[in-house]
């Protein structure tokens, strides 16, 4: 059994989010990163598949230099090997570029199983995951809240608007993109990141890939145009006085505007 | 040169700080009010081995140097626990070190596997009311009776003694007066905190009260000889293995604990508007946050260096005193200022800049005083004559 699961590294929910000089992205220099929150619950299902029996958890990630830390936590959290997609070639790519990046992984691996988070919390596209899968040919479920063998595949509870749970039943090999709190995600041990030095870490190309001029900026069918801050608001008014009169000047101005 | 982390020291960072993350503001402001031991707070770091950092590998532990315990504790210092989280990881990370380098191989194997997974707390027990920085003058002794010891004595600001079951107890073998030496015929015992012959009452105190300092009165306890650390009357040398890498720990806390409190400052002058515009924008606010910025960020990089000579074997003495020095002011100047910068705000508890301030002004005295390292300073590195 073979699992690979897709990690992206995101800015630190806690980092200060300053807008770049071309207005299409944050800078991001000196800020922390961090493992996509909705990847470490995929990452820890992967991983108590793995305790339960027997199993290879393979990790992937796009980025420049800085995302082989979070490979590293993957490794140090108890992941057998990482494979870090660094190429300047992919930088600009929409949600289509990023899939056929990882489509392409994952030709190569042949795994029975692809974990990833739902969305991203940077992007919040929730795009990759199902045009991955229907890049690999594979099944795929999204927003999966728990994910059970169940015959030579898997029986995937999603969530839906209101609080109801879809079923659907997956057959292997086939992608599951989860919807986070499914678990209580484990911290790396100071052991586990000490054995992490040791596990393998291999780099690949766009080229390696065999996507050359096919990803990155060029081939994007999306471009993001702009990245602001929301405009403040104007016209909030703040009522003062009494409670009394307070209340009573409020719902003057429900009655004033239709509301009631 | 270089001065990237590389990736081992890089996780030890990022995994303390997630490690660090539900514990915030409010966790320690209760824990410090209630005079409450962390107990989650300490069994989280316990349950993924980091108490076990300097402990080596053949007891259980990882065996790593004192940069990577450095590294460890900068980073809980930065959290919202400030010198509260560092302290109660501090002792079991560091305080044994005499066992590690001195204890017999029966010791280590007894005592240390259980340190390295967090289970056995120690209290450090050297320092008494009438000694000081002067150790020679300790009047804890232990005399010889059959095969072990009996100690008799008192000692001051044990940390952690409530939670420890046993102490790194420095007592006197000899008297002072009849050794060659002043600081000969002292001997270091891992003794059970028998509360049949230990009495341990709390020293109410300024801050980092989440992790209690406490006077320990002895009275007629025994002490076997296998719980010898080293050899008998060689006390005081086996402990001074352990001065400089506490030291550095002591100014890799400081930082962290002044970078979270010029961060505070920083996000609340940016934030906080009166006569129209950010405070921050005031250089009278933004100047020494950014002397503190700087100051903080020289210190860090001393007691890195201090470390990497550490654990290279090199001389430390007096990179180790100068970061604790450099890294103790740097980080009380700059909860100070960031208590400054929240004006009446910063002395009300609900920020928590007060509490960064108070911890902060530890290290400006622990484990030794400023005043005594400038005068070690002086002394040995630059060759003026001894003060006292």
């Amino acid at each position: 059994m073979k699992i690979l699961v897709c990690l992206k590294q995101v800015p630190h929910q806690d980092a200060r989010l300053d807008i770049d000089g071309a207005g299409t992205w944050i800078k991001e220099d000196g800020i922390k990163f961090e493992i996509n929150s909705y990847d470490t619950f995929a990452l820890e299902e992967a991983l108590r598949i793995k305790d339960a029996g027997e199993a290879e958890v393979v990790v992937v990630s796009i980025g420049p230099d800085r995302v082989t830390q979070a490979l590293r936590t993957a490794l140090g959290m108890g992941a057998d090997r990482a494979i870090h997609v660094k190429d300047a070639e992919i930088d600009g790519s929409d949600t289509l570029g990023i899939a056929k990046v990882l489509a392409a992984v994952a030709k190569e691996e042949s795994p029975d199983l692809v974990l990833m988070g739902l969305m991203s919390d940077d992007g919040n596209a929730s795009a990759v995951p199902p045009m991955m899968a229907e890049l690999m040919g594979v099944p795929s479920a999204t927003a999966v809240m728990k994910a059970t063998p169940e015959g030579d595949g898997y029986r995937c509870e999603r969530e839906l608007e209101g609080g109801a749970l879809e079923v659907v039943d997956l057959a292997k090999p086939c992608l599951i993109a989860v919807q986070s709190g499914l678990n209580q995600v484990r911290y790396a041990s100071l052991k586990g990141i000490m054995a992490a030095k040791k596990k393998p870490m291999d780099t690949k190309s766009a080229g390696d890939l065999g996507l050359s001029g096919v990803v990155g900026a060029a081939g994007a069918k999306a471009q993001i145009e702009k990245i602001y801050a929301p405009v403040r608001g104007e016209g909030a008014e703040i009522i003062e006085g009494s409670t009394d009169e307070v209340v009573t000047q409020l719902v003057g101005k429900i009655k004033e505007l239709g509301l009631l | 040169m270089d001065f990237s982390w590389g990736s081992e020291l890089t996780s030890i960072r990022r995994e303390a700080e997630r490690l660090c993350e539900p514990f915030d503001d409010d966790y320690w402001s209760r824990c410090d009010e209630a005079h409450e031991f962390p107990w989650a707070f300490y069994r989280a770091f316990a349950e993924q081995g980091w108490i076990g950092i300097l402990v080596p590998e053949a007891y259980g532990g990882a065996g790593l140097g004192t940069l990577h315990a450095g590294a460890l504790l900068n980073a809980v210092a930065a959290s919202a626990g400030a010198q509260n989280a560092a302290s109660t990881l501090h002792l079991s990370i560091f305080g044994m070190g005499p066992v590690i380098h001195h204890g017999s191989e029966e010791l280590k194997r007894r005592t240390l596997p259980p340190t390295a997974s967090g289970e056995l707390h120690v209290s450090f027990g050297v320092t008494e009311d009438d000694a000081g920085t002067d150790t020679s003058r300790i009047r804890t002794f232990a005399r010889r009776e059959g095969d072990g010891f009996v100690v008799n004595g008192k000692k001051v600001w044990n940390t952690k003694a409530q939670q420890a079951q046993k102490i790194l107890l420095l007592a006197r073998t000899t008297l002072r007066e009849e050794c060659a030496r002043p600081l000969d015929g002292m001997t270091l015992f891992l003794a059970n905190l028998d509360p049949d012959h230990v009495e341990i009452r709390e020293i109410p105190k300024l801050g980092r009260n989440a992790v209690n300092s406490n006077e320990v009165y002895i009275d007629e306890l025994p002490v076997s000889a296998a719980d010898v650390v080293g050899e008998v009357g060689r006390g005081f040398y086996h402990l001074l293995d352990g001065l400089n890498p506490e030291r550095i720990m002591i100014a890799a806390e400081a930082v962290g604990i002044g970078r979270r409190a010029v961060d505070a400052a920083a996000r609340y002058a940016k934030g906080r508007i009166v006569f129209d515009r950010p405070i921050g924008q005031n250089q009278a606010i933004a100047h020494p946050l950014a002397d503190s910025l700087s100051e903080l960020e020289a210190a860090d990089l001393l007691w890195q260096k201090a470390a990497w000579a550490y654990d290279s074997g090199e001389p430390a003495g007096p990179l180790a005193n100068m970061a604790k020095l450099r890294a103790s002011e740097a980080a009380f100047t700059a909860c100070d200022r960031a208590l400054q910068t929240f004006g009446g705000f910063g002395y009300a508890r609900e920020f928590h800049v007060e509490r960064y301030w108070r911890e902060a002004r530890l290290a400006r005295i622990a484990p030794i005083s400023n005043e005594m390292v400038r005068s070690y300073l002086a002394e040995h590195v630059l060759g003026l004559p001894r003060s006292h």
